[in-house]
């Protein structure tokens, strides 16, 4: 808290105190004043409109500047109506837009970014006024990264048609962001979107809509055309009417998990591609061995960063337990100096939350986590000294440090967004690990220490999409941001960003999958392969390496194409689901071994498939009632596609980014997890090895339910990966019917990535079903895929699908006057 | 050894009274002398300093603080009586330290500290910073007017000459009335991790300071790593110095924010083991009142009030003042200043 300021130079020499130093919000109030009747218009089809009324509703909201509770302007409330007119304005403007030559789609972006520079303080000043962050940061780090990211994108709009020739944009784009960094976020969604060829509705948050209003003036003066960019301010109404909205392709969010939860709940089965960008209970750890007092610091820039209302902000700090005393000691001096107060004025370190509801919410936490035990630091302040702030009408909350917490207490688990640290202490790396990992969350994590062995060994351990080593809160266009688990999926930022707003061109051109052929009824009483078996065969579940039978014990007959019966396979059922996780969750090593040898292993896969090539054939042959030569024909696709994550294992690697700041950032492509794969009807050689050579090649483990119509393929394919040194529980075989088996897979938590490619129609309930904890689908939205054709059915598109990219940020440097890079 | 076995705070030879009399009161000492303590080696093994990470905390150190308006001339004068007003070369005459040292006691125009509200202030720099040859010369042309003459000394910049040489030099600058000796180290010590030898260097110079101030320049340009410059300044300060000091202004890379960084918090942990607080000056290369005002705001930030003071920060510059003089001028008249307004040191 500050004392009253000097009056004088002799009182300010004595007392050396920093008095005032505002920011002008001249400029700002001139813009504000600029609307006619103090109202925004929503940017609709390159044209400001007033929004339509909606039965009953306000057609505008006031916005409030939260430092001081003064109304700053009204906004529109956008009606379902006008979220119509603006995705139709988007649809009408997409195809011409994604027509232009990428130079041309780079020019507008270009101009973009320097419209953006040229008005680059008023952008920041009224983001201050509108969110109650504080002028520095605005104007040093939202506004610049936010330029940045339209130059970074810029280049890939020109770009993009020589890099990513066979893919195309996916249409419109319908994005809501949230209130911490309304204009980053923004760019984060637009720059991309647009610079591919979609176009976009977006909604900022009802608390913060003002600098995407001043954005859509300058998408006029950068002469982007109608209908490219469309801007529908409201609350979660026009959200909702946004997510639902039957016009748009692709849904991308960044806010809570409960929301993102919602929005995949509502938009399951539509077809809408959905990126997620959700919450986070950031570890910060930090070693005996680490630079304590940039550590200190770190923890400054992690936690009381953007008032902590950062979704990757480190809120745990994690500290060995060698050194937490003087660490939390350090910390403790280091709080007492932070300045809270005005965020227009440019010493401050801290300005307000964004609204009285949020800083409730914070207080509300805190509170809970003192009565549960904590203990409380505020050293700058108690939170009755900071209500007073801002004439008393402020809504701000002193940097808070929480010790004597445990893994266990709610206050290091709940996503509290505000300046609020609970502090726990670790005994070594592995319990470091564990408890980093003790989270639903995994979108970041800082690790300090000067061991670069200790730092890099820990990055990949931690699950989460971005890990800082000896540095935290870092950003970069050319570096994707996203997470893991629960803090959503697909990624912002880079090459890897990319994906979120494009697919492949065969992809629209998928047929449906057509209906069964009926089978020829089944014979009576005919024996299983009598033909050729001396004995009867037991197909069994393949689980944790071993043979297992179905829990229930019952089994299901398989019929070969001439309707005579093929064998049995067990009816499997939800209890072998859960074994067959488990199983798969125990082979967590798998992920750790080397790539050369997963190749080994793929090859030798290969290599036993050969050697069984004729009974194989026959097989194929009986099951599908293919001929001879086409059951050949599928027997090579599967061992070709074999052959090809045998090389892929060690191919598919991550990039080196290079962003301004003096780091390399290793964008790592790592295995998702436990990868749930629910195989397709036709093609049930091929399609088997295609869907499942991608995930275990990448280091996942997989569950698979095989085909209903030809199992003894899958049962038969088990014996293979029994020889061929693959580690038990890497690859987990369930036979039974979809019906049955595809709820408990896909529902299951303990799974992290469901792809369902069966022909039950169950996309959209599979779609559903990852609400739980929020895994990764890949669904095949009723359309067939070619598996004999490479392009559709091989290569990276199923890389991409097996693997998330962790960006780990490893600042380097050591001379004085080095000048060399990488 | 584990880090929780953390090398205890040694007691300090002498029990450290509020005030340690001077010879004279111009250094306006409020805290006990550093009376060092032995060489501790395993706190040195303990020095951590990650670069990239200090630059980054520099970076922001101008940006997240800003004085403004009166609090700014404010600051600019209290950098102003941290300034050892320096002249270093080759040609200096007796002339042009005599002239250097009337600068000294008359930094600011009159009419301007009368503008300013601080008429009554006994305005000076912080010393005057010469080489031993000038020393007389700069003590009698200050005579009175409590402003210390700081000497050069050991063998400046390299610090290489016979170090009986060295001792004697710093002696006989005491004796022709140097108030402050600033030695330079043995870098040598430092890039071979020679602890023991510089630890000896150090403690010997001191010494032989007797009564008068000694800053070690630790030459930080030429130290490699700044976990050298860290070590470099706990050696230092357990040897007894009363100021660590980045530069002698002759090495390619001057002072630093970074360097500044690492020091600042060398003198910190230093304060929190021993009690004993010590000085700092950054060297070379601040020619500005917003560099000035950054190094302040850094001092501020890790350190507190009491290291924006001269009797524990010091500025070696020579064109800085100038630039604090048009400053100050532009905040009483509202227009911008030129140089030619104020006279020359």
């Amino acid at each position: 808290m500050t004392q009253p300021a000097s009056k004088t130079v002799a009182e300010a020499f004595d007392a050396l105190d920093y008095g005032t130093s505002p920011e002008s919000d001249a400029q700002a109030k001139e813009w504000l004043a600029s609307h006619k009747d103090g109202v925004m218009k929503l940017f609709i089809g390159g044209k400001f409109v007033s929004p339509t009324a909606e039965n009953g509703r306000e057609t505008s909201f006031d916005v409030f500047n939260p430092a001081n509770g003064a109304p700053l302007m009204k906004a529109a409330q956008a009606s379902a109506a006008d979220v119509d007119k603006a995705v139709k304005a988007a649809r009408k403007a997409q195809k011409g837009w994604a027509g232009l030559k990428g130079f041309e789609r780079a020019r507008y972006l270009y101009a973009i970014a320097r419209l953006m520079q040229k008005h680059a303080r008023l952008f920041a000043v009224l983001e201050t006024l509108d969110n109650g962050k504080t002028i520095r940061e605005t104007r040093d780090i939202d506004v610049p990264l936010a330029v940045r990211h339209f130059y970074h994108h810029a280049g890939w709009a020109q770009l993009a048609e020589k890099e990513f020739p066979d893919y195309e944009p996916l249409g419109v784009a319908g994005q809501i962001i949230p209130w911490n960094f309304p204009l980053l976020m923004l760019a984060w969604k637009i720059a991309p979107a647009i610079a591919l060829g979609n176009t976009v509705v977006l909604k900022p948050a009802e608390q913060t809509p003002l600098t995407a209003i001043l954005f859509a003036q300058i998408c006029c003066e950068a002469g982007l055309p109608d209908g490219v960019v469309n801007i529908v301010t409201g609350d979660g109404a026009t959200g909702a009417a946004l997510v639902n909205h039957e016009g748009i392709d692709k849904l991308a969010f960044t806010g809570s998990t409960e929301i993102g939860r919602l929005i995949r709940k509502n938009s399951a089965g539509s077809g809408k591609a959905l990126t997620l960008e959700l919450g986070g209970k950031s570890p910060f750890i930090v070693f005996e061995d680490a630079d304590l007092d940039s550590a200190v610091e770190g923890v400054v820039d992690a936690i009381w960063f953007n008032q902590g209302e950062v979704c990757c902000g480190g809120s745990r700090l994690l500290v060995q337990e060698s050194i937490a005393e003087r660490f939390i000691g350090k910390l403790l001096r280091r709080m007492e100096s932070l300045r809270v107060g005005d965020p227009m004025d440019k010493s401050m370190d801290m300005g307000s939350v964004v609204d009285a509801a949020q800083l409730e919410r914070i207080t509300g936490l805190v509170n809970k986590a003192v009565a549960d035990g904590a203990c409380l630091h505020q050293p700058c302040g108690s939170p009755s000294d900071f209500a007073k702030l801002g004439n008393g009408k402020g809504c701000f909350y002193p940097p808070t440090l929480l010790t004597d917490v445990e893994p266990s207490d709610e206050i290091a688990q709940t996503e509290v967004f505000g300046p609020v640290l609970a502090a726990i202490t670790f005994k070594n790396q592995d319990e470091a690990v564990s408890i980093a990992n003790n989270t639903v969350y995994g979108l970041a994590a800082s690790v300090w220490s000067e061991n670069i062995n200790m730092a890099l060994e820990l990055a990949p351990r931690i699950k989460a999409g971005v890990v800082w080593v000896n540095a935290t809160n870092q950003f970069d266009a050319a570096a994707g941001f996203g997470g893991y688990r629960e803090s959503g999926y697909g990624r912002e930022g880079g090459r890897e960003g990319l994906f979120a707003y494009m697919r492949p061109k065969y992809e629209a051109k998928l047929p449906l999958i057509k209906p069964a052929k009926a089978k020829v009824a089944p014979k009576e009483s005919s024996a299983a392969n009598a033909s050729d078996s001396l004995i009867d065969r037991t197909a069994k579940n393949y689980i944790g390496g071993k043979q297992q039978r179905p829990d229930g014990n019952y089994s299901l007959p398989v019929y070969a194409a001439d309707g005579s019966l093929a064998g049995h396979v067990g009816e499997g059922n939800r209890k072998d689901i859960r074994n067959a996780v488990e199983a798969a969750h125990k082979a967590e090593g798998w992920a750790a071994t080397d790539a050369h040898l997963r190749s080994q292993i793929l090859y030798y896969i290969g290599e036993n498939l050969a050697a069984r090539k004729a009974e194989f054939c026959a097989l194929i042959a009986s099951l599908t009632g293919q001929s001879k030569s086409a059951a050949e024909k599928e027997f090579m696709t599967g061992l070709e596609r074999v052959f090809s994550y045998a090389g892929w294992c060690d191919k598919y690697e991550g990039v080196v980014h290079t962003p301004p700041q003096q780091s390399v950032v290793l964008a790592m492509n790592e295995p998702i997890g436990v990868v749930g794969v629910v195989c397709p009807e036709d093609a049930p050689f091929a399609s088997f090895l295609s869907l499942v050579m991608p995930v275990i090649a990448m280091g996942n483990r997989a569950v698979v339910i095989p085909c209903e119509s030809a199992p003894l393929i899958a049962t038969a394919l088990y014996q293979v990966f029994d020889t061929s040194d693959l580690s038990g529980g890497v690859i987990n075989i369930v036979t039974g019917r979809h019906s049955e088996l595809v709820k408990p897979l896909a529902e299951h938590d303990g799974v992290d990535s469901v792809w369902y490619f069966g022909h039950g129609g169950q996309s959209a309930a599979v779609e559903a079903m990852t609400l739980g904890n929020l895994k990764q689908s890949w669904v095949n939205h009723g359309k067939a895929r070619n598996w004999s054709d490479p392009a559709q059915a091989e290569g990276r598109e199923f890389l991409r699908r097996a693997t998330q990219v962790k960006n780990i940020w490893v600042p380097y440097g050591e001379s004085f006057a080095a000048s060399g890079g990488y | 050894m584990s880090v929780t076995q953390m090398p205890q705070p040694r007691t300090p030879n002498s029990d450290h009274d509020q005030t340690v009399t001077s010879r004279a009161d111009h250094n306006r000492i409020i805290h006990a002398r550093n009376e060092g303590m032995s060489l501790d080696l395993e706190w040195l093994d303990l020095a951590r300093a990650n670069y990239s990470a200090l630059q980054r905390r520099c970076k922001t150190i101008g940006t997240r603080r800003s004085v403004k308006k009166h609090w700014q001339a404010a600051w600019l004068l209290k950098a102003l009586t941290c300034i050892d007003l320096t002249t270093l070369n080759s040609d200096d005459t007796p002339g042009r330290v005599r002239r250097l040292c009337a600068k000294a006691r008359n930094p600011v125009r009159r009419d301007l500290l009368e503008a300013l509200g601080m008429g009554e202030h006994d305005i000076h720099t912080g010393a005057v910073c010469v080489y031993h040859e000038m020393v007389e010369t700069a003590v009698k042309a200050l005579e009175g007017s409590g402003i210390p003459v700081a000497a050069v000394s050991t063998g400046f910049p390299h610090g290489l000459s016979p170090f009986p040489q060295r001792v004697a030099e710093i002696k006989a600058s005491v004796a022709a009335g140097a108030g402050e000796i600033d030695i330079v180290i043995t870098r040598h010590h430092v890039l071979n991790g020679n602890w023991q030898a510089l630890y000896d260097e150090m403690s010997a110079y001191r010494e032989a300071c007797g009564e008068a101030r000694v800053k070690a320049i630790l030459g930080t340009g030429e130290l490699a790593t700044m976990r050298n410059v860290a070590k470099a300044s706990l050696v230092c300060m357990m040897a007894g110095a009363d100021f660590i000091k980045t530069s002698t202004g002759k090495e390619k890379v001057n002072a630093t924010l970074p360097f500044t960084l690492i020091m600042v918090r060398m003198i910190r942990e230093y304060e929190e083991r021993t009690g004993f607080k010590v000085g700092y000056k950054p060297a070379g290369g601040i020619s500005t009142a917003k560099d000035a005002l950054n190094y302040q705001f850094l001092m501020n930030e890790e350190l507190g009030h009491e290291w924006l003071q001269p009797d524990l920060f010091r500025f070696g510059a020579s064109s800085l003042l100038a630039d604090i003089e048009r400053q100050l001028e532009h905040f009483v008249t509202g227009r911008y200043s030129a140089f030619n307004r104020h006279p020359a040191g």
